[in-house]
């Protein structure tokens, strides 16, 4: 119980660093550092392991607090008539499982919106795109700026997006290009040749779920629920900041680790990690409502 | 002052049991709790009905037998003091006093407000005790050198009376901190060293067999510890047996 909560707390911090680029860099280069990160996410071997480390905490955390709650609940048969808890234990301290359940669940939501339609979907994601001012020849005569669409590839390199045609066949998006192959006596044949990858396009999926879709770069319809969304994350989160009220001192308690000199340490850094991490994942949708 | 009791009553461990409404009068605010009991069976008794069965010894706060469930809280409110140490001034005129037996499945309820608190002295007798010499050549107990913080540590945790009080308002009707202070007494000490890890498997084994919960650190028994025994405790019993469970032979 103890170790795998503070595993997953240590997974909060890291998720929250990630995602913190969603509103950290403005523009099109937090765009592209996102993607880039969360390209990284899905496919480094080693977060791999972590991510698989980390399903296995959850599920076994889970299972584990509601078998001893259940445990804890037979353990006293008959229940008092009248039982005043209030004025020595809090309230949260009283419903980790109940807050756990839903942290569970919100947990099954937040992986539907974003990590089933990053892994799995049949809807291919959008492709990472940027905008970059070129310039042409206008109708009116003279040369204007004029913005053209270019896919953005792992490789580094900008292909334009009206020239290339995206395949999603293994579940990532490659560009082709028409290729015309000339024979020994010159005779051409046209084939499809394969130019390089591209980043699926997780931060416009973001924002155009929790956003109003005021920039319409997304190319993705609009959450009209979005404000919804909004209202469950923060509220989930603030069901986690009190499972993490009780939990992580808790979980140092559970492991026999309790001193005299550092446990005021550990209730304040408890305190403030159970109030700081929650408040700034739910700042995230927040500000995507608002700018987006 | 006058008092509505709400006790319960229960003949027998078989009986379903059920609460039972009392007045009683003419309550001196200077009476024990107990003292204010006594009044009600006197009363009952003269009305030809059965008095209310409850535990009590030492009326003085040392034996911990006055185990009764006051207004939702064990030993009623008031911190650092039993049942027999509260007195009737911290009730108002015209109340109304719930009295309920404490509740645990290792605790069974005998009848009406007494319980059955044997399985703590099985808990103890799993491996609450330490080996001397006692054949003639009995070393004095000051001829070992102990560091006066964990001599006053060890007294601390000693202090502990098993009143049940942690069992019964925690929610999860768990018995670690008794149990942590009966391991830190001895643990802390030079001469309960000798048998420290057989000691915390043996004690927390039979804690789980008597049907005792786990404990989720919400602190409750130390709020309600009439000894202010310290959660502290629990860390350590923790510590023991996480080392005993991983380098012990068993
Ligand atoms: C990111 C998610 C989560 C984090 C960071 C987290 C963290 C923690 C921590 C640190 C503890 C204290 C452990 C201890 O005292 O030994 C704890 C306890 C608990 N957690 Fe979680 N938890 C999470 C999700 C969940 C979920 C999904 C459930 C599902 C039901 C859950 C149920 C519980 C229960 C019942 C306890 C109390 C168990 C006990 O102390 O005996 N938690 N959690
Ligand atoms: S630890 Fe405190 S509440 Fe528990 S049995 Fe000992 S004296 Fe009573
Ligand atoms: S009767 Fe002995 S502690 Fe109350």
């Amino acid at each position: 119980m103890a170790l795998t909560g503070l595993f997953l707390c240590l997974f909060l911090v890291g998720h929250l660093l990630g995602n913190l680029q969603l509103i950290a860099i403005p523009g099109v280069e937090g765009k592209r550092a996102f993607n880039e990160y969360a390209h990284f996410m899905t496919t480094n071997p080693l977060v791999k392991i972590l991510s698989y480390l980390t399903y296995i905490s959850v599920l076994f955390h889970a299972i584990d607090g509601v078998l001893i709650t259940i445990h804890n609940k037979k353990s006293r048969p008959v229940k008092y008539v009248y039982k005043n808890p209030h004025n020595n234990i809090p309230w949260y301290s009283r419903s980790m499982a109940v807050l756990g359940s839903l942290i569970l669940i919100f947990i099954v939501l937040h992986m539907s919106h974003f990590w089933w339609k990053m892994k799995h979907s049949s809807i291919p994601m959008p492709v990472h795109k940027e905008f970059i001012a070129k310039p042409q020849m206008s109708p009116y005569g003279g040369i204007q700026d004029t913005l053209v669409s270019y896919y953005y590839t792992t490789k580094g390199d900008y292909v334009p997006a009206d020239e290339v045609k995206v395949d999603y066949s293994n579940k990532k998006p490659e560009f082709y290009v028409n290729y015309q192959k000339y024979d020994e006596n010159y005779k051409a044949s046209g084939t499809e040749m394969k130019i390089g990858e591209g980043y699926k396009d997780l931060h416009s999926l973001v924002c155009a779920f929790f956003g109003q879709d005021k920039m319409k770069e997304a190319g993705i319809a609009a959450n009209s629920n979005a404000l919804v969304a909004v209202i469950i994350y923060v509220l989930s989160m603030m069901v986690l900041g009190f499972h993490l009220m009780h939990g992580f001192s808790s979980a140092f308690q559970s492991l026999g680790i309790n001193h005299r000199k550092y446990n005021k340490l550990i209730k304040v850094v408890g305190k403030a990690f159970a109030i700081i991490v929650p408040t700034l994942f739910a700042i995230i949708p927040i500000v995507i409502y608002l700018t987006r | 002052m006058k008092l509505t009791l709400k006790v319960w009553r229960q003949k027998n461990s078989d009986d379903k049991g059920k609460i039972e409404t009392y007045n009683v009068d003419n309550i001196s605010e200077h009476m024990s709790f107990l003292e204010m009991m006594d009044v009600l069976n006197e009363q009952l008794i003269a009305e030809g009905k059965e008095p209310v069965a409850f535990d009590h010894d030492c009326r003085e706060g040392i034996c911990g037998m006055c185990s009764m469930f006051i207004n939702g809280e064990p030993h009623g409110p008031g911190k650092g003091i039993t049942t027999c140490q509260l007195h009737m001034r911290s009730f108002n005129d015209g109340d109304t006093i719930y009295i309920e037996p404490f509740r645990s499945r290792g605790f069974p309820v005998i009848k009406d407000l007494i319980v059955d608190r044997s399985a703590f002295d099985r808990i103890q007798q799993a491996g609450g005790y330490i080996s001397i010499n006692t054949s003639g050549n009995t070393i004095d107990a000051n001829a070992t050198p102990i560091p006066k913080d964990d001599a006053d540590k060890a007294f601390d945790a000693a202090t502990c009376i098993g009143c049940g009080a942690c069992v019964a308002t925690c929610k999860n009707s768990s018995a670690m901190l008794f149990i942590s202070a009966k391991v830190s007494q001895l643990a802390l000490l030079p001469q309960g060293k000798v048998e420290a890890k057989e000691r915390v498997l043996a004690m927390v084994e039979q804690m789980d067999k008597e049907g005792f919960g786990n404990c989720s650190n919400t602190g409750a028994c130390e709020v309600e510890c009439p000894k202010g025994i310290s959660l502290e405790n629990i860390a350590r019993l923790n510590r023991e047996f996480l080392d005993a469970s991983i380098t012990s032979d068993k």
